[in-house]
C-alpha cells in the first residue's frame, strides 16, 4: 500500500508540473508574438526618399526683389493659385469653429473662453496675433512661410532694413540693401513641408510659454528621443507632425472644438485616403498579438490611455492658475516669485500658478468632442465651472476612455449676470500693464460687445486637454494593475461600468467570507467535539 | 466491542482518482488567481493571473466533459442518485452519534461509495455549483463577443461577475467542509489515502457483494 501511494504521489506531481508547463506555454505564447499593429504601421510608413518635381530656387517668381510679406505671398500664389483661398477656410486662419452659430461663436476668435489667458477679446488683444499665420493678423495676407519657410528670418526687421537701405543714395547702403535682399530671397526660395518646429512655434508655446497649455506638447518635442515619443523621436520613426496630421486643401486633420478629428475610426486598409490622425489608421483596431486581452480593450479604451503613462515628461506644464491672486504689488511694483521646477509660483500680472512634471492624466469618456464655454453661457458660480470638458458616455460606441491633462483655474465672472468675463490683458489698457481688474474687465467685455454689470468675483474652473502626444515605447505602457486594482487605480473615479479588479460588491464579499468562516468554525467545533469524545472514550475503556 | 479486523476494497479507479485530484488542483488554482483578479491580493501580477485563470478555467471545462463522459459510460452516475434512506440517520450520526461512539449508519462499498449526505452534496455541486460557475466564467471570458452574439442586451458584466463571485464563495465553503470531512475516516488521513491509492479498508465483517467485486477486483 505504501508503495502504491508514493507511486501515485509521484504521478500526480508529474501531472501537476506538466499542467504548469502547459499553462506557461498557453499564457506567454501571445506575448512573444510580434504585434500585427506594429507590422502594419511599419508598412504604412516605410520610408521612401521624398522626390520633388520642382526646385523653388529656379522659379522666376521667387527671383525678384521682395519689399514686403504680401509680395512674397503674391509670388507663391502665382503658381499655387488656390492656396490662400483654401487657407482662409481653415481653422488655422479663422480661429473659429465653422459649425458654431453666429450668436455663440465657438473659437479663439469668437466667444470661447479658457482658463489660461481667458480670451482674445475678438482678436483685439494684439498679443494673441503673435501666433496668427497672417503677415499682419487677420487683416493682411496669409504668411505662407510661417509653415513652409525653412530658413528662419526676422521678417519685419529685414523688410525695415531693406526699405531704409534701398531708399538711401549711399553706395554702401545700396550694397547692404542688396545683401539684405539676398538673405530675404534665399529664405523665400527655401520652402518645404512643415516640420515639428513650424507647428511647435505656436503649439508648443500655447498659453504664453513653453509647455504651458497642453502638457503633451512643448519644446522638448521639437527634437524628441523615442523614450519621449516613439513616433517623433529622432532615434525612433522621426515623424514630423504632418505624418499623422494629414492635410486636405490646407485643412489639417485634428479636432476642432466640438467636432472630433474623425467620426469613423478607419484603418488605411479600409480606406487608403483616411486621415492618419487616429492610431487605428496605421495600427488597426486590434494591434496587439492575436489572443492578447489588450485587443479586447480597444473598443472602450483609447490607445493613449495606456501608451502615454504620463504627460509633461521632460518640461513642466501649468496645471493650476489662480487669477484671483493677480495684481499684488511689492514696493509698489509688480513682481515674480520663483517656484519649484524652475517655474514662477506667482506673478503679479497672472496670479498664483502650479506646475507639474510627469503628470498623471485624468481619464474621461471621450467621443472626440470637447464642449467649451463662451462668454455668452450662464454658469453656476457655486460649482466648479467646466470651461472645457470632454463629451462622451460609456454607452456611446464612438467613445473611449481617454487621458487628459486637467487645468485647474480660478477666473473672473460677472456676479450679476453669472457669465465668465474676458479681461483685456496686453497693451496699454490691458491688465498686464495696469493691474486694474475693474478697468480690464470693463474694456474686455466692451470689446466683445457683451453686457457687464461691473460686479465681479472669481470662480473655480476646469479645462481639459486631451493627452495624445508623447507616446512612450511599448515597454513603458501601463500595466493592467494601473487600473485593475481595488484602491487608487487610475480609473478609480470613472463610474458607470463594472471593471474587474476595481469593482466588487462589499456586501457579497462580506457574506461570502462569513459563509467560509462559518464552514471553518463548524469544522473546528465538530473537530473539537471529536477530540473530546475520543478522550472520554479512552477513559471509559480504562 | 468493535472488531478491528479489516478487508481491502478497491473503491476508486484510476481515472476517477485522476480527475478528482486534477480537478482539485484546477479549482485551487482558479480560486487563487480568481481572488487576485477580484483585487483581494496581488501575487502573480494582474495580467498573469488573468491568463492563468483563463487557461485553468478552460482546462477545467474540458476535464469536466471527460468526467461527465466517464460518469455516464461507466454507470458511475448512479452513485449520485439522491436517496432519503438513512439520510437523517447520517445527519444524526455526524451531529451526535459520532461523539457517542456509535457505528456509522451506512457502510462504504464499491457499489455505494458515498453516504446519502455525500450523494446529495455532490449532486448539488455537479448539477448546480460547477455548471453555474463554468457558464458564468465562460460568459465572463467571452464578454467581448456579447454584442456579436446578441447577448449584450440581456447581460451585464457586473451581474455575471456577481454570480461568479457568489458561487466562488459557495465553492470555497464546500471546499473547507470537504477538507474537514475528509478527516472523518477511521484515521485522520485514511480517506485521503484512499483517494490517492484507490484502496479503502472496510470492516472485515462487512459483506461485499460479488457484483461489487466482479469488475473491480484486481485493477489498479
Amino acid at each position: 500500500m505504501a508503495r502504491g501511494m508514493s507511486r501515485w504521489l509521484w504521478v500526480s506531481a508529474l501531472v501537476f508540473c506538466a499542467m504548469l508547463a502547459l499553462a506557461r506555454i498557453g499564457c506567454d505564447a501571445a506575448a512573444d508574438k510580434i504585434a500585427p499593429g506594429r507590422v502594419m504601421a511599419r508598412q504604412a510608413v516605410e520610408r521612401q526618399a521624398r522626390w520633388n518635381t520642382t526646385d523653388h530656387s529656379r522659379h522666376a517668381a521667387l527671383q525678384q526683389s521682395f519689399a514686403s510679406g504680401d509680395a512674397i505671398t503674391q509670388a507663391c500664389l502665382s503658381c499655387h493659385t488656390e492656396a490662400e483661398a483654401q487657407l482662409h477656410e481653415t481653422l488655422h486662419w479663422t480661429w473659429i469653429d465653422p459649425l458654431s452659430p453666429p450668436d455663440r461663436i465657438v473659437g479663439k476668435a469668437g466667444h470661447s473662453l479658457n482658463n489660461f489667458c481667458l480670451s482674445t477679446n475678438f482678436m483685439t488683444d494684439r498679443k494673441c496675433l503673435d501666433c496668427h499665420i497672417g503677415w499682419n493678423g487677420k487683416q493682411g495676407r496669409v504668411n505662407c512661410l510661417r509653415c513652409h519657410g525653412r530658413q528662419p528670418l526676422d521678417w519685419a526687421a529685414a523688410f525695415e532694413a531693406y526699405r531704409k537701405l534701398s531708399g538711401s543714395s549711399e553706395v554702401a547702403d545700396q550694397a547692404r540693401a542688396a545683401e539684405v535682399q539676398q538673405e530675404i530671397r534665399a529664405a523665400v526660395q527655401q520652402v518645404g513641408l512643415p516640420t515639428r518646429a513650424h507647428c511647435g512655434a505656436c503649439h508648443f508655446y500655447g498659453g504664453g510659454g513653453d509647455g504651458v497649455k497642453h502638457g503633451d506638447l512643448d519644446s522638448s518635442m521639437a527634437h524628441p528621443d523615442r523614450q519621449l515619443d516613439v513616433h517623433m523621436g529622432g532615434d525612433g520613426q522621426g515623424f514630423h507632425c504632418t505624418r499623422c496630421h494629414t492635410t486636405r486643401q490646407h485643412h489639417i486633420a485634428g479636432r476642432v472644438y466640438g467636432t472630433p478629428a474623425v467620426t469613423a475610426r478607419r484603418s488605411l486598409l479600409e480606406d487608403d485616403l483616411t486621415p492618419k490622425i487616429t492610431c487605428e489608421a496605421c495600427h488597426g483596431a486590434t494591434p496587439h498579438p492575436a489572443g492578447s486581452k489588450t485587443n479586447d480593450h480597444t473598443d472602450k479604451v483609447a490607445c493613449q490611455s495606456c501608451h502615454i503613462p504620463a504627460f509633461a515628461r521632460r518640461l513642466p506644464t501649468k496645471t493650476g492658475w489662480d487669477w484671483s491672486q493677480a495684481g499684488r504689488r511689492r514696493d509698489g511694483q509688480p513682481y515674480t516669485d520663483p517656484g519649484p521646477l524652475g517655474m514662477p509660483a506667482y506673478q503679479s500680472i497672472k496670479g498664483e500658478m502650479t506646475w507639474t512634471r510627469d503628470g498623471i492624466p485624468a481619464y474621461f469618456w471621450f467621443d472626440g468632442a470637447i464642449e467649451t464655454l463662451t462668454v455668452k453661457d450662464v454658469i453656476d458660480p457655486d460649482t466648479v465651472v467646466h470651461v472645457g470638458w470632454p463629451v462622451g458616455r460609456p454607452e456611446d460606441p464612438g467613445a473611449r476612455i481617454f487621458p487628459f491633462k486637467v487645468h485647474r483655474g480660478k477666473q473672473p465672472y460677472d456676479t450679476v449676470h453669472h457669465t465668465l468675463l474676458p479681461p483685456l490683458l496686453s497693451g496699454p489698457q490691458g491688465f498686464w500693464t495696469t493691474l486694474d481688474w475693474p478697468e480690464a474687465l470693463r474694456i474686455g467685455a466692451e470689446r466683445m460687445g457683451i453686457p457687464y454689470s461691473g460686479q465681479f468675483a472669481f470662480v473655480e474652473s476646469r479645462y481639459v486637454f486631451p493627452t495624445t502626444h508623447m507616446v512612450a515605447p511599448k515597454d513603458r505602457a501601463l500595466r493592467c494593475e494601473a487600473c485593475h486594482t481595488r484602491h487608487d487605480g487610475r480609473l478609480a473615479r470613472l463610474g458607470g461600468f463594472y471593471m474587474p479588479g476595481r469593482d466588487r460588491w462589499p456586501w457579497l464579499d462580506g457574506a461570502g467570507w462569513l459563509l467560509v468562516l462559518g464552514a471553518l468554525a463548524l469544522s473546528g467545533v465538530h473537530g473539537l467535539g471529536r477530540i473530546v469524545a475520543r478522550r472520554r472514550g479512552k477513559e471509559d475503556r480504562r | 466491542m468493535k472488531s478491528n479486523a479489516t478487508q481491502k476494497v478497491y473503491l476508486f479507479t484510476r481515472f476517477e482518482r485522476f480527475w478528482h485530484w486534477l480537478q482539485a488542483a484546477l479549482i485551487l488554482g482558479l480560486m487563487g488567481t480568481g481572488l487576485e483578479i477580484h483585487g483581494t491580493f496581488a501575487l502573480l501580477g494582474y495580467a498573469r493571473a488573468v491568463r492563468l485563470h483563463n487557461f485553468l478555467g478552460l482546462t477545467w471545462v474540458v476535464l469536466f466533459c471527460f468526467i461527465l463522459f466517464w460518469a455516464f459510460t461507466t454507470g458511475e452516475w448512479r452513485q449520485y442518485i439522491p436517496t432519503t434512506r438513512k439520510l437523517l440517520a447520517m445527519a444524526r450520526y455526524y451531529a451526535l452519534g459520532m461523539f457517542k461512539g456509535e457505528a456509522k449508519p451506512v457502510r462504504t462499498s464499491p457499489g455505494a461509495k458515498h453516504n446519502p449526505l455525500q450523494r446529495l452534496a455532490y449532486l448539488g455541486i455537479v448539477t448546480l455549483l460547477l455548471p453555474v460557475q463554468m457558464v458564468s466564467g465562460l460568459l465572463y471570458y467571452t464578454y467581448n463577443q456579447w454584442t456579436a452574439g446578441g447577448l449584450a442586451a440581456f447581460l451585464d458584466l457586473g451581474i455575471v461577475a456577481l454570480v461568479h463571485t457568489a458561487f466562488f464563495f459557495l465553492l470555497l465553503a464546500f471546499l473547507v467542509s470537504h477538507l474537514y470531512l475528509a478527516t472523518l475516516g477511521h484515521t485522520l488521513f485514511s480517506m485521503v489515502k484512499t483517494m490517492v491509492t484507490g484502496w479503502a479498508e472496510i470492516p472485515a465483517t462487512q459483506e461485499v457483494h460479488d457484483w461489487e467485486w466482479a469488475d473491480r477486483h484486481g485493477q489498479g
